[in-house]
């Protein structure tokens, strides 16, 4: 056991360095990349352990996400372990690929560093970009922090190159707050990783001329169709146990633990807030704040996002008085995209919290503790009488008066009220 | 082109070894098939097709497939990138020991005119830039054939399609002239590009031996007369694919490292109207009124083709 074994060391790294580490422990082969903000220094990171030999394999560039999703995809189809990242724009560019590559049932593992939609084009994160793939069949771990980003990468692995799940996965951070934020990193051992993770030996997706395969051909007929969405689906629902499993197995062998829902001081809380990602963190410093006030407040995060683990979210929330969404996402015309599902998984319970919706950190917009408080206030109010508020958008005066000084110097300023 | 060195040089020199199995999903009269089942005798069993969206996605069906060997499908603009995925794989394979270098396969691009002109143009010239080992087989029916037949860049001058009929606005139908995506192709500089008619095998069968030898992108596109698209009767289709390069609509020709070569010259160019009369894509070119200024310019397009490249 080396020195790292008995002391812990900690490095700091990066969201974008973490995520590179998990690759690099996981023994990649291959990665196609195309540079998009803010996930470029991953790419960076991995290109230069490859050309330096650090890493076996190859490194390639693409022409566009596009084609570098399909050649992910492609060569996973192949037989080898493979690792690509994008965000936002890019992500979007290589949709079609998305449910072309799910449906190849490959073990593909990608990146996702989320930045907002254009337009406006923009650079900090919200979750439109990684919520707009979610029906497609990958799998989506949503992280919080640069340890998750690296440990998320290697279970990824392990879940999706499990027979009953077969299938991709996302792991998704948050661009800045994540991406480029420093925290105290630590890079497991070579050895146990391997432990954890045993070399990719495929047996459904390859080619070989022994054994021709002919892999995503075209079906006729909606029962056939049908047939393999469905047997999709199943897969999917499998992932629970196997992220479970995965899980037991990580924290037996690294010694931190990864449930599909994070619950903090849930224990005795009457009100709980739900979030996901890096903004779950200012979430849980609000919930601290509370605490300190003598609320019993707690915090959801969300984490295995696909496979959506209903059975503990429902779990976690029966009985509360109050829960309130925060969507870091905005599904225009309708509102958050959690809220929905969430208030889905609680319709049919008896002892059914009051539910609020809130929509914040848009375009990475600060969620302040005055944007709290109110999350706060409104549930109580709610929960007190029993009358539930439509979607609300946070947004604070202060902001306000910097975006009408905005409009002013746009001459879009007209004194509206809102 | 014949010469000492080649080993097509007539027809009985064409394996009859078949690795496209008979009755598939595609129209009687299919040239593009009849151009990919000779290019397969050459290319020999051990292939895997990297198929894009188009006629040929419906060879194979779930759970049947003509060919005897490997077949992915992509999507329509991505096949290029889905070669250099299986490429670099099969690479990693053999090289790290994992796959044994006689389970190698070729990788050959599958596509029609729709992805190779258009959608697909962007991908290609990253894979022909890469310098990525693999055959690209482009089965060239003049527009989106699987769709119905609507207008695509590799659409001639003068032809109907179901996207650009004759009107009295735009007499000519398809008013802009093909793309020439041979010379695109030819400033990436690969080390092998030819066009190949189903009607010369001797020349389609030693142009993909010719191409065996280097490695990079080897680029084909196969003039593909198609009775459904261009409204003929299936038993033409052979006098038709002759018709295209005795005319010079369709010059059979192939670049090595840029360098142009014609492999085939008529002796004669036939006059255009024995090509365009007997296909019912160009039916309003001749009836009810025979509309001379269009069939002279396309007359004066081949013609001026010709001029440049040494062939009156």
């Amino acid at each position: 056991m080396g020195l790292r074994g008995y002391l812990r060391v900690k490095e700091l790294l990066t969201g974008n360095v973490a995520a590179a580490w998990g690759v690099r422990l996981a023994d990649v082969d291959y990665v196609p990349a195309f540079p998009i903000t803010p996930q470029t220094e991953i790419i960076e990171t991995l290109s230069q352990w490859y050309d330096e030999g650090l890493m076996k394999g190859k490194f390639i560039t693409m022409d566009s996400e596009h084609s570098m999703v399909t050649a992910a995809g492609a060569a996973s189809a192949a037989g080898i372990r493979v690792f690509t990242a994008t965000s936002s724009q890019g992500l979007l560019y290589a949709f079609e690929v998305l449910y072309t590559v799910a449906g190849w049932r490959v073990p593909l593992v990608m990146v996702n560093v989320s930045r907002a939609l254009s337009s406006p084009i923009t650079l900090e994160p919200d979750h439109n970009d990684i919520l707009s793939a979610r029906d497609c069949g990958f799998l989506q771990i949503h992280t919080e922090t640069c340890q998750e980003v690296l440990d998320s990468i290697l279970m990824s692995y392990r879940i999706a190159e499990d027979k009953r799940v077969s299938l991709p996965v996302l792991v998704n951070m948050d661009g800045y707050y994540l991406s480029f934020t420093r925290e105290p990193v630590e890079i497991p051992d070579k050895e146990k990783v391997a432990e954890f993770l045993p070399a990719y030996r495929p047996s459904h997706a390859f080619f070989q001329a022994s054994h021709p395969m002919a892999q995503g051909i075209a079906v006729l007929g909606g029962a056939i169709y049908s047939y393999f969405k469905y047997q999709m689906q199943i897969a999917s629902m499998n992932a629970l146990e196997v992220h479970k499993e995965a899980a037991e197995d990580f924290n037996n062998i690294f010694g931190r633990r990864y449930a599909a829902i994070e619950k903090y001081k849930m224990d005795d809380a009457e009100y709980v807030i739900v979030m996901s990602n890096a903004f779950a963190t200012k979430g849980k410093s609000a919930v601290d704040q509370f605490r300190d006030k003598g609320y019993k407040i707690g915090l959801l995060r969300l984490r295995l996002v696909r496979p959506f683990p209903s059975e503990e979210i429902t779990e976690a929330l029966r009985g509360r008085r109050g829960v309130a969404v925060i969507d870091q996402n905005i599904s225009i015309g309708s509102g958050g995209i959690f809220f929905t599902e969430i208030g889905a998984l609680l319709c049919n319970e008896t002892k059914r919290p009051v539910i609020l919706s809130f929509v914040g950190g848009l375009g990475g917009k600060d969620i302040s503790m005055v944007e709290f408080r109110k999350v706060l206030d409104d549930t109580i109010t709610a929960s007190n009488s029993g009358s539930v508020p439509g979607t609300q958008l946070l947004y604070t005066e202060g902001e306000w008066e910097q975006m009408k000084h905005l409009l002013e110097v746009a001459g879009k300023y007209a004194g509206q009220s809102q | 082109m014949t010469s000492d060195t080649a080993k097509y040089k007539k027809l009985k020199d064409i394996s009859r070894d078949e690795f496209i199995l008979p009755g598939t999903t595609v129209c009687g009269g299919c040239g593009g098939l009849e151009a990919l089942r000779l290019a397969h005798k050459v290319l020999g069993k051990n292939v895997i097709f990297v198929n894009a969206a188009g006629c040929f996605t419906l060879l194979a069906v779930f759970p049947y497939s003509p060919f005897k060997g490997s077949w992915l499908y992509t999507t329509m603009a991505s096949a290029p990138a889905g070669a250099q995925g299986i490429r670099d794989a099969m690479d990693i394979l053999i090289e790290s020991g994992r796959l044994k270098p006689e389970e190698d396969l070729k990788v050959i691009v599958l596509a029609g005119d729709g992805a190779t002109y258009d959608m697909a143009l962007s991908a290609t010239s990253g894979a022909i830039h890469r310098n990525l080992d693999f055959y690209y087989f482009c089965y060239d029916n003049e527009a989106y054939g699987n769709t119905g037949m609507q207008m695509s860049s590799a659409s001639p001058y003068g032809a109907t399609t179901t996207t650009s009929k004759p009107t009295n606005l735009f007499p000519a139908g398809t008013k802009h002239y093909k793309k020439d995506v041979f010379e695109i192709w030819r400033a990436h500089r690969p080390p092998y590009i030819a066009t190949i008619s189903p009607r010369h095998p001797v020349d389609l069968s030693e142009k993909f031996n010719r191409s065996m030898q280097f490695k990079g992108p080897k680029l084909f596109i196969a003039l593909s007369p198609c009775p459904t698209g261009w409204h003929f009767d299936p038993s033409y289709s052979a006098k038709i694919a002759r018709l295209a390069v005795e005319t010079g609509v369709w010059a059979l020709k192939e670049s090595v490292y840029g360098e142009v070569k014609h492999t085939y010259i008529p002796k004669q160019l036939k006059p255009v109207d024995e090509y365009l009369s007997v296909q019912g894509r160009f039916n309003h070119l001749f009836t009810p009124l025979r509309q001379d200024k269009i069939i002279r310019e396309i007359q004066e397009d081949i013609n001026l083709y010709w001029d440049q490249h040494g062939k009156k």
